[in-house]
């Protein structure tokens, strides 16, 4: 690992003139993801502010109904907290089928929005990644990409975004607070935090530099049932080959009044399916509007030789979590 | 604020300086340390204090052998650094229990032969220790039907599945979970 200077902050505001006075500095919070990148001297920064102690960890009601989320929340935490748990199951599921318990003790909000990809070229110094240098080519594209990109990528970058939070808070329509260098404030609806790679890889997120994420603002739960489902190659402690996050609310006639489909393992960022989700609205809850979904969720996806199950697996996932929350959800009289 | 009791505060001389002081409490007794910022907990644990009972394993937080307890809860002792736990209550396997007084889940893990080469164990029972104390506060996990529900019941699949974190390379898991159960059982009685 290379050497750096440290210091701690207990405000945000000390935090983001800590950064902006350090060129080359990183926040650390948890630490799970980034002392792993810099011990691999992938992260290189020259200055670590340690935002773990900031006053951020609040999960709150606010009085129209949103759960606010503080961004130094333990991962741990939120999972097991009883308005997430009652009003979100989605978000507790999508939290235990991530990490460990260590690592959920450990890790933060924040931090999890941020994680960077599991990708082996990224990790490995000695091979070509665009996201770790640009410029110096993608070795996934002809390497091992079981676990890479079907929907969104490009010919810079294969790379999944690994967070299984993430894909839960994109199917709640989460919003991000930001507090700036300059102290000004900023809101940015999570569908618009993250970027695909396009040519720029290396930039994963509208975070403008020297940015701190402050909270996590999640509106008020919509009606109907909600699961995350995840499928991958270990029952436990393994990144999504796919995962979906599913929102659905029936009427007593069996027709589907509301959708939200988010994916997760198949994109760079969490993969919301405004398609699929205009597909079920309005359609009648049986089996051919699950499939007709899940055709169109997937449409336009590409397989890179060994990823190619996946276009076949994420239509089964979404298929087989849309018929099981509808089988176990209450229908609502019309 | 700067007083010597404020173990918020870390102490740094200035920004070009390499070393930091850091004073934290380990199985009840009190270090004061000046370290590279660069240290791991493990590795204050180990090399600094030559409390070697937390294994390295990875070093990459996949195995779980450096787990201990910080304020009571289980973490990856590999992937945080010591400058942050300025002023943390840490507990190791040497503080859990002594050859002479077991803590019960050494005893169990003794009794159900748990362990072959044995490098995983303090990790495996500090996480065990802190898997417990969370399904006593009734969180759920992955393997909980019902993520509503404030009832947990440490089946053997929950044990598993909470354990997760925890690599054990002589494949001793079923005994491991007999041992977890035999306490968790134990503690419910």
């Amino acid at each position: 690992m290379r050497s750096f200077s440290y210091e701690r902050v207990t405000d945000p505001r000390t935090a983001c003139a800590a950064v902006a006075a350090h060129p080359d500095s990183k926040f650390i919070s948890g630490g799970t993801n980034l002392i792993d990148l810099m011990r691999l001297e992938i992260e290189r920064p020259t200055h670590l502010i340690d935002i773990s102690r900031l006053p951020l960890t609040a999960i709150e009601e606010l009085p129209q109904g949103q759960l606010r989320i503080g961004a130094s929340a333990r991962n741990s935490d939120v999972a097991a907290n009883p308005l997430v748990r009652k009003r979100y199951p989605v978000l507790t599921e999508a939290l235990l089928a991530g990490a460990s318990g260590q690592l959920r003790n450990k890790a933060s909000v924040g931090g999890n929005l941020l994680q960077r990809t599991r990708c082996h070229y990224f990790y490995d110094t000695a091979a070509g990644c665009n996201k770790r240098q640009p410029g110096a080519g993608c070795a996934a594209l002809s390497g091992a990409n079981r676990n890479h990109a079907i929907l969104g990528a490009s010919d810079a970058c294969i790379a999944t975004h690994p967070s299984d939070m993430a894909v839960a808070l994109t199917a709640l329509r989460a919003t991000i607070s930001m507090l700036s260098p300059e102290t000004t404030t900023r809101d940015m609806p999570i569908g618009e935090f993250y970027r695909l790679p396009g040519t720029t890889p290396h930039i994963e997120t509208n975070l403008a530099a020297g940015e701190l994420i402050t909270a996590v603002t999640v509106p008020p739960p919509p009606p109907g049932g909600q699961r995350y489902r995840k499928v991958r190659d270990r029952t436990s402690y393994e990144f999504a080959l796919v995962s979906v996050a599913v929102i659905l609310a029936i009427e007593g006639d069996n027709t589907i009044t509301e959708a939200r489909v988010a994916f997760g393992g198949v994109a760079h960022v969490p993969w919301r399916s405004t398609e699929a989700e205009t597909a079920l609205r309005g359609r009648p809850a049986i089996p051919a509007t699950y499939q007709a979904a899940a055709d169109i969720a997937i449409e336009g996806a590409v397989g890179r030789g060994d990823n190619d199950f996946k276009i076949q697996l994420a239509r089964n996932t979404l298929r087989h979590t849309l018929a099981d929350v509808a089988a176990t959800t209450d229908r609502r009289s019309s | 604020m700067a007083d010597e009791t404020d173990l918020n505060t870390v102490e740094h001389k200035d920004s070009e300086e390499s070393e930091y002081r850091v004073a934290l409490t380990v199985n009840g007794q009190l270090y004061h340390l000046t370290l590279d910022p660069r240290t791991s907990l493990l590795d204050l644990l180990r090399e600094h204090i030559r409390l070697t009972g937390t294994k390295k394993g990875c070093d990459h937080g996949q195995c779980g052998a450096c787990t201990i307890l910080v304020g009571g809860r289980r973490i990856t002792s590999c992937l945080t650094l010591a400058v942050m736990h300025d002023g943390d209550d840490i507990v190791t396997i040497e503080g859990l229990g002594s050859p002479d007084a077991l803590h019960p889940l050494q005893a169990a893990f003794i009794e159900r032969d748990a362990f072959q080469c044995g490098y995983c164990t303090p990790g495996q029972i500090c996480s065990a220790v802190g898997m417990l104390a969370e399904a006593c506060a009734g969180w759920p996990s992955h393997a909980t039907a019902d993520v509503g529900s404030d009832h947990v019941e440490l089946t053997p699949s929950e044990i598993r599945e909470r354990m997760s974190g925890n690599i054990c390379r002589c494949a001793a898991y079923p005994n491991i979970v007999a041992a977890i159960r035999d306490v968790s059982e134990g503690a419910t009685q």
